[in-house]
Order: C-alpha cells, then structure tokens, then sequence
C-alpha cells in the first residue's frame, strides 16, 4: 500500500526544503510544467480524487466549475481552518510536511490559472503558521513559488492567513467572508465561490489534505491514484482516531479500509476494561455508528453512506461504554451553540434551546416529550431538502420539516449527530428522563444552563 | 464597553505601538492583500502580539490602517475568541473542553487547575500570572485530554502532569514538553 500523504513524515528534515527535494520534492510541479493546465486537471479528475474536507465533492471537477471567463483574478483559498472535533490531520501534514502541501498549492494554481493563493490556517495553529511561513520563504527563495517559476511564465503568491477562533471559518464561504476582515458568517448559495467568492471573484477552497495528494497524482499519474481504494473512493485517506484506544493517532489507509480493523489493529484496540459503544465516524457532525455498525463498516464515501452515515472529514472517535449519550450529545450540542454564527434563527436559537434541553436531561431535570421536542428543534434546523439522504436510512418517517432553513449545513452538522444519538441510543435518554425528579418546574431549567455556563462553556468569551 | 466607539475621529496619544509593530503592518502585512480590508485579522493579531491585548485606542488605530468604520472593525473583533479586550494572564491556561477531551478526562484537568490556582475558569490568578479558559477543539484529539498553553499544546495529560507543568510555567524549567 502506498503512502501518499505521509510518506516523508518519519523522515529527517521533513519540514525543510532540503529535506522535501531529498525525497523527490517538487517533482510533481515540474511534470504539472510540463503538461498544459487542462491537461494537468484532466489528470487529476481522472484521479477520482474528492475532497478531503468533510464533502467529498470531485476535486477536478470542482476546479472546472470556476469561471475563467470573466476575466477577473482567480484565487485559491486553502482550507487549514481545522477544527471539525475529532480531526487532526491537517496539523500533522503542516508540521511534518509543509511543502507537500505547497506543492500541491503551486500544481492547483497552475491548472486553474490562479496566482494569488490564501491559506486560511486557524489562529490556535501558532507553530504551524510559522511552520508554513518559513516554507513558503524557503520556496520562494529557491523558486518554487513567486515569480515565474522554475523559469516558467507562471508566477504565484502565496499568503499565510491567520484565523482568530471561529469554527465556523471552515465553512468555505465564512472563510472567504473572513479573509475579506468581516466576520466569518457563511453566504448564501448561489453564487457559489467558483463564480464569486473572494472580492467578488472565481474562487476554489480545497482542505490542505486534498492538495497534499496532487504532487504524488501528478508524478504518478491520475490513473494509479484511482487504482488505489474502492472505485468510488479512490486514494488515501489520513484517519485520526481518539478516544479511549490503546494507539490514538492518525493512519493513512487506502479508502474502503475496513473501521474495525482500523480502531483493533491500527489503534490497538479499546483500553483496558473498556468496550466500544459507538462510534463517531468522521467527525463530530456526522451520525454515530453503533458497535454493530462498526463491525459492518468500511472507510469510502459510499460504504459510510450505505450505513447512514458519511466519511466526513475522517475524524474516528472511539466511544466507551462507560460514556452515556445523554452526555456526549450535551457535549456537542454545546460546542455547536458556542460556534453558532448567529444569522439564522434556526441555527442561533436552535442550537442553543438543544444545548438546555440536553443539560436538563442530563442534570435530571428532564420532562416527558423533551425527545420529541428535540427530534422536532433538529428537523427544523436542516439546511439540506430531505430527499435520498443516508440519514433517511435511520431516522424513520421524515416529518417533511427539514431543508432550506439555514444558509450553511452548520444547524444539519448538529442536528444529525443529535438525532442519530436519539434514534440508535433512545433507551439512555429515556432511562435519563425517567429518573428525573418531578418536582423540578418548567423555569427551572434555564438555571441549569447557567450554572453549565459558569462552569465554563462559554469560559472562551468571558475572558474578553 | 460603551462610550468605546464614541470618539472614533483621533487616536488617544496614550497609545503608542512600537515602530516596529507599525513598520511590519504597513510595510509587510497591508502589501500582502489586494483590499486594505483583508488585513483586519493580521493587524489586530500584531498589536495584540505586542500590547497582549486590545484596547479601544488599538481599534481606532486598526480603522484607521484598514480604513475601516471602527464599528466594523469592533465587530470583527468580537465575533473571534482570541482577541482579549482586557489584560490576561501571562499563561493562559487554555483547556480543550469537547468530545474526545471530555471523553478522556478534560474535567479533572479543569478541576485540578481551578484547585491549584484558586481561580474559576475566566479568571486570572492576583499574581497576574495565570488565566484559566475552557475552549472547543483544538484538532488534537490524540493527546486528549489536552491543554494549549499560549502557543504550545501539552497532552495527554493526568492531574499530576498538570501539578508539574505548573511548577514548570512558574520555573522557566521545561519538565513536561511541548508536542507539535
């Protein structure tokens, strides 16, 4: 099995220059030179190579989306906003391996004709912004990046651009929002960014794992990269797995890699006395896979999707059994209420009503019809028309509530997980309400949130 | 915070960025981007790098550089979590608080913190020393459960390795090591 990201992790110097040109750096740029640009996106679409973010849309087919017509610029923007929880893999190909990434930055722009690229890095990756200023010195030094490069007419500058802490700056058009100096609330599609994204202009958002496996598609060629994996999902894939396991880490597998062996043999197993419960597939948004499932599971696009669920970015959380679901639902429907931008209703105030209904289940204080009311606040959420979703495959009769109520699929990324949780883990959130006290009144649940509140949920701001 | 935006025309003469920090936004980071506009997060980012926070003469002069309303520029500020209005501590003791993290333990970290420095999590120790925060994902579920220290990230940790990165932070000695 080859390793496409992380072959030179392990390596010394890695992270330099020198290091990158030992190990054949900068190869896959000047075979890109030598190819015209259409031709250097053919390739890459007959890599079958999707998009490593979290929505799997076809790489090269998303390059030719964007408008070369209209004579504006056209910009790159670099999605290392990492922050989807249960990621980490954008963070290790930075450290170890900063100029796979611009390589592949540099072959991108080439192919779609841009010259001024952006990489938008998350403001808590202090030493990773660093990392990645000094390569793109380095590159620009040995001409790599800058002007007409390697002797070539094309030219291209590349800018390191700091977030701020703001999850929802991963969004691709919060991102471009952000990069622009507005808050980094997410716009409404269409147009979408290929036609006009950042200043009005053809915009492509690629995640930093997507661009970092372009240098090997072109020394290598598209059609090796799509023999790799599954027909559909073709490739590598970097998998993070958290949680209680006896290895956490991240792994590179070939797509249709199957989970379980992924979390026993990759990553040793649960630790001691430990058994797994469930399962956060890829990334917190996604819907949880029970223990069954898991068993059942391979890591592609289309295996995750036959399970009700979706590859996402590839963030695998192994789940106890000693973990309730009352408080892991709490736990994200927290982090959702903070990030929250704030412009949709549905999103802003439901995310929030989820988060004290779900700490008053928690804290005994739930009422009878606190699920239904749940299920219904998720349904009312949903960015995305309900139609042939995987998330049909689980959640029963569609109420015909859901899609179109949010300008971003954030509001979906909380209701999904929590509805999955609801479905497949009813009887822990029953048994949670059952206890409850009776006593306790309506009212009382607004100080239960406060008091979530001064035990820090949303400690971030207060220090302001 | 009100009254803040109220004399947007002038900058307070109390306010002095270094030569330094000044040179580099106008000279490194405003030259970076097509539209002055852009360069709002990297200029608020240098003046905090110096000042350690960001006080109201510091938005005035940001609007000024970006040619921005200081009411645009105020709520771009607010809208981000690492952008502190009021002086923190030396250390800020950042503990990641979601799904793995809390999974792992994240809560006897926070508790051993606020323990050990009799401070809740928003405060900062008298000493000025310490701030304790509560924060979401930092993308590094494998050292769950972890903390960011200003720009370092410390994990997996145990209530006693907090003890030790405590007496560390306090010591200038490095004890427990930073991961990448």
């Amino acid at each position: 099995m080859p390793l496409i990201i992380s072959a030179n992790f392990g390596r010394p110097n890695s992270d330099t220059l020198a290091g990158y040109l030992a190990n054949g750096g900068y190869e896959g740029l000047k075979k890109a030179f030598s190819l015209k640009p259409g031709q250097v996106m053919d390739e890459v679409k007959k890599s079958g190579l999707r998009g490593r973010g979290g929505a799997g849309f076809p790489t090269g087919v998303k390059w030719s989306f964007l408008d070369t017509k209209s004579g504006k610029p056209i910009y790159m923007c670099v999605n290392a906003d990492e922050s989807e929880p249960g990621t980490f893999k954008d963070r290790h190909i930075i450290n170890r391996d900063p100029h796979l990434l611009l390589e592949g930055i540099a072959i991108a722009c080439y192919a779609v004709g841009c010259r001024h690229a952006f990489i938008y890095i998350r403001g808590e990756f202090f030493k990773q912004a660093k990392i990645l200023e000094r390569a793109v010195a380095e590159a620009v030094a040995g001409n790599y990046l800058g002007e007409r490069i390697l002797g070539t007419e094309f030219s291209l500058k590349v800018v390191v651009h700091r977030g701020a802490g703001a999850y929802i700056c991963g969004e691709e058009t919060g991102l471009i929002n952000s990069l622009e100096g507005n808050k980094g609330q997410p716009r409404i599609k269409p147009p979408f960014p290929a036609v006009s994204g950042l200043y009005g202009c053809p915009t492509v958002v690629n995640n930093v794992e997507t661009l970092a496996a372009v240098p090997w598609i072109l020394r290598n060629g598209g059609e090796a990269y799509a023999k790799i994996g599954t027909p559909k999902s073709t490739g590598t894939k970097m998998f993070c797995v958290s949680g209680p396991v006896r290895n956490p880490n991240w792994f590179e597998k070939d797509m249709g890699y199957p989970l379980r062996d992924l979390l026993n043999r990759d990553a040793g197993g649960m630790c001691e006395g430990l058994k797994l419960k469930a399962c956060i597939p890829g990334g917190s948004s996604m819907p949880i896979l029970t223990a069954d499932e898991v068993e059942k599971a391979n890591l592609d696009y289309e295996s995750m999707n036959a399970l009700g669920s979706f590859l996402g970015s590839g963030g695998i959380v192994a789940i106890p059994h000693t973990f309730s679901m009352v408080s892991l639902a709490r736990n994200l429907a927290s982090f959702y209420a903070h990030e929250s931008c704030g412009q949709c209703t549905p999103c802003r105030e439901g995310s929030g009503w989820v988060h004290r209904l779900l700490v008053a289940i928690e804290a005994g204080r739930g009422r009878p019809g606190d699920l239904e009311l749940l299920h219904d606040l998720c349904n009312n959420m949903r960015a995305w028309a309900t139609g042939p979703q995987p998330i049909l495959k689980w959640i029963g009769k569609d109420e015909g509530l859901g899609g179109g109520k949010t300008i971003c699929v954030f509001s979906d990324a909380l209701a999904w997980p929590i509805q999955s949780y609801l479905v497949k883990f009813r009887s822990e959130f029953e048994e949670a309400i059952a206890k409850a006290r009776p006593s306790v009144s309506v009212g009382q649940v607004v100080p239960g949130h406060a008091e979530q509140h001064s035990a820090g949920t949303r400690a971030g701001a207060s220090v302001h | 915070m009100a009254g803040w935006l109220e004399s947007s025309g002038s900058i307070d003469m109390a306010f002095e960025l270094s030569e330094k920090t000044d040179k580099r936004i106008r000279e490194e980071i405003l030259p970076r981007y097509p539209f002055k506009k852009s360069a709002i997060l990297p200029v608020l980012w240098a003046i905090q790098e110096e000042k350690g926070h960001l006080c109201r003469e510091a938005l005035l002069y940001a609007a000024q550089v970006v040619e921005q309303p200081p009411a645009h520029v105020y709520s771009v500020l607010t809208f981000y979590t690492m952008f502190f209005q009021q002086p923190i501590g030396r250390f800020h003791l950042q503990v990641c608080k979601t799904a793995s993290c809390e999974i792992m333990g994240c809560r006897q970290i926070t508790d051993r913190l606020r323990q050990r420095l009799g401070i809740d999590v928003g405060q900062t120790t008298a000493d000025g020393l310490f701030t304790l925060s509560q924060v979401e994902c930092l993308a590094a579920c494998e050292l769950a459960p972890m903390i960011q220290v200003n720009e370092d990230y410390y994990g997996p940790l145990t209530p006693e390795k907090v003890d030790e990165l405590l007496e560390d932070l306090k010591s200038g000695r490095q004890q427990v090591k930073p991961c990448l």
